[in-house]
């Protein structure tokens, strides 16, 4: 090996990148721009308070005592921005979409939901008009109305004037029925829930406020509730360590660009064979495979340097850290760089021409980087999708970085991600010396 | 010094170069002249080591290319028709690859690059880019190129291609100093006074085929000037194929 030619060759590349202040510019900055915006988006530090609150509206044509609580309880709710509309501002505003979904309480909504809570028929509708690309967003207000609707419904039942009147009506109704054992014994049940309920309404007063005042007890506050509470903890690398999400957002974006690195390497050796350097390389006494070598290199320092300077910024300004194994961080980092290395070769070798080269490398790679979860988690994807990106290189270093960074995993989780890029890396070369016309 | 003995190059059917032999001897300047197509550069390509021939041999100082093609490669310096430089970088840091891509350490890199520069008058603008430099300036930088390495043989395709008078004349400066220093060349040209002022001795190609293999004085002698030797050996029709 001719040492002095490669470093010859692995300094030109190396001052040609430099040289170049749009791939610096693309290489570095624009991966940090869109990282910063995604991990902003997700969740940023973890210690934000403005975390995104879901809008939704609140049509009450029912103005009961019910559907304002159940409307209470959802404008208290973090998660939730409510606002009271009408119907018909509120249908525009979901389909211009500035709310997520609306839910109109029809009339008549408090009075017959505590008579069906215990007769179980002629239940009404509450109607959820839906922005159809907000699916998610729908899902977490379905499930937050739910809680709310079932904790103030059941509230009157127990304790309010319309649920006594309710279970009067429900009563009425048994009395006229042929008596059965099982009859007699709901008889039991609605007898106690009406006593319940008069027990309640007594302790409140005439005004309503309870003789035991704001603490609750005794109140009409008596009603079905989630019989648990949950505590739910990041589980990130260490305790009280929240998430940062800039940590995932950084690892997709920097393998993105690094692989638009190798897509410009494998273009630049495309364009340098139709140029006279080509012949001036020929002519030189270097071997193909020094060629081969020093190309490899200079791709792959070019990679680690994108990948220092975006890291560094990560840590410094978006407070990400390697919570696990730096030795593990590192071995992903080098594997990244020669995958792309060995990926920028290959295009050379196959490609034909600069630009078509270019523009079937780029979609490559935004697939491979999509599918990866580099922009959105993988996990949002369809099962057969999700078996496909744990196939994909990209998704093997995502997985690699988060484990080093806010997973906080130790070396040898790393090592499984870091043999797979090398083993793609591998691949990819033999490819390139493969197909490589050094000899015209 | 050299010596090309039946050297052939096809392109499929078509015979780019067709068993040529000749010899050039050290310090002798040889000018391989042909219209387009005649295979002029495909000899060169064949020569520098760049197209592996379809037959044939290239021998330099006794060393055989098929054998030792880095050796021979080594005391070659090619100056290819097309710019070969990088034009984002300096002048310097392109004579730092080419000459790191024969071997050279810093210290005698940076020696040579300076003399270099100086033969070809670029001394002061070494650390200009060459995108900033006249197309005759880049010509110039261009056989500086080829230079560092000290080779014994000097190939120049076309050098003087699409500069103005000045450029040309400053080029044919740098060969005949060259020459003077005992460098021998190989030079392919389309203008027959260049290779009138500058060559020993020419060959004309055409076909593949070398047609003559004469001294400049033998031309004139012979056909009142080199290119009405050239003319009456290659006919006046046109020749629009692609350069070979």
């Amino acid at each position: 090996m001719n040492g002095t030619a490669i470093g010859a060759l692995i300094r030109n590349d190396l001052r040609l990148y430099l040289a170049d202040r749009r791939a610096l510019i693309v290489g570095v900055l624009v991966p940090i721009l869109i990282a910063g915006f995604f991990g902003y988006v997700f969740g940023g530090t973890g210690r934000s308070e403005d975390q995104g609150k879901i809008p939704v509206a609140v049509v009450d044509e029912d103005r009961s005592e019910v559907s304002r609580a159940i409307t209470a309880d959802l404008s208290a709710d973090p998660l939730l921005q409510v606002s009271a509309l009408e119907r018909s501002a509120a249908r525009d505003q979901v389909k211009s979409g500035k709310q997520s979904a609306a839910a109109v309480f029809p009339r008549g909504f408090g009075e017959r939901t505590t008579r069906s809570l215990f007769s179980g028929v002629n239940k009404p509708q509450v109607e959820l008009l839906v922005d159809p690309s907000q699916t998610t967003s729908a899902r977490v207000i379905e499930g937050l109305l739910a809680q709310y609707s079932m904790k103030e419904i059941s509230k009157e039942a127990f304790s309010g004037a319309s649920g006594r009147k309710a279970i009067d009506g429900y009563l009425e109704q048994l009395d006229k029925l042929e008596q059965t054992p099982l009859r007699s014994d709901l008889r039991t049940l609605l007898n106690a829930a009406r006593k319940l309920n008069e027990q309640s309404s007594a302790d409140a007063g005439p005004d309503g406020t309870g003789a035991a005042g704001a603490d609750g007890g005794g109140q009409r506050n008596f009603g079905l509730s989630i019989p648990y509470t949950v505590a739910s903890t990041e589980v990130t690398a260490r305790d009280n360590t929240p998430y940062n999400s800039y940590s995932h957002s950084f690892a997709g974006m920097a393998v993105q660009f690094i692989l638009f690195a190798g897509i410009d390497a494998g273009v630049l050796l495309l364009l340098t064979r139709q140029r006279g350097i080509w012949q001036r390389l020929r002519s030189a006494p270097i071997t193909r495979g020094e060629f081969i070598v020093a190309r490899a290199l200079a791709t792959t320092l070019i990679g680690l340097f994108q990948m220092t300077a975006i890291y560094v910024v990560a840590i410094l300004v978006f407070k990400v850290r390697i919570e696990g194994s730096w030795p593990g961080f590192i071995a992903v980092v080098i594997s990244v760089c020669l995958l792309n290395a060995a990926f920028g070769l290959m295009l050379a070798t196959l490609g034909r021409n600069a630009s078509t080269t270019r523009g079937l490398a780029m979609m490559v790679t935004l697939l491979l980087v999509m599918i990866g979860g580099a922009w959105v988690p993988a996990f949002v994807f369809p099962r057969w999708l999700q078996n496909v990106s744990s196939y994909v290189p990209t998704r093997w270093a995502i997985d690699g970085l988060d484990g080093a960074t806010w997973r906080g995993l130790p070396f040898a989780a790393a090592l499984t991600p870091s043999l797979l890029l090398i083993g793609g890396a591998a691949a990819c070369l033999t490819v390139a010396i493969w197909r490589f016309r050094w000899e015209e | 010094m050299l010596q090309v003995d039946r050297l052939t190059k096809r392109y499929g059917e078509r015979v780019a170069v067709n068993a040529i032999s000749f010899n050039i001897a050290q310090g002798e300047t040889v000018g391989l002249l042909g219209p387009n197509g005649a295979g002029k550069t495909t000899a060169i390509s064949m020569i520098s080591g760049i197209s592996r021939p379809d037959g044939g041999e290239v021998r330099l100082g006794g060393m055989s290319l098929t054998e030792d093609a880095a050796a021979l490669k080594r005391r070659v310096g090619l100056v290819p028709q097309d710019l070969a430089l990088y034009e984002e970088l300096s002048a310097w840091a392109n004579l730092q690859l080419f000459g790191g891509l024969y071997g050279l350490g810093a210290a005698q890199l940076k020696s040579r690059a300076e003399a270099a520069l100086a033969l070809v008058g670029l001394a002061d603008r070494g650390a200009d880019r060459v995108k900033t430099f006249s197309g005759g300036m880049k010509r110039r930088l261009n056989i500086a190129g080829a230079l560092l390495h000290e080779p014994d043989l000097i190939l120049l395709d076309e050098p003087t291609v699409g500069v103005d008078p000045q450029s040309r004349n400053a080029i044919f400066d740098n060969l005949e100093e060259l020459k003077r220093r005992g460098k021998t060349l190989l030079y392919t040209t389309h203008y027959m006074e260049e290779a009138e002022r500058l060559c020993d001795r020419v060959l004309i190609l055409d076909h593949g085929q070398i047609l003559a293999d004469e001294t400049v004085a033998h031309f004139k002698e012979r056909y009142t000037n080199l290119e009405a030797a050239f003319m009456q050996l290659t006919g006046r029709g046109l020749r629009d194929g692609a350069e070979t």
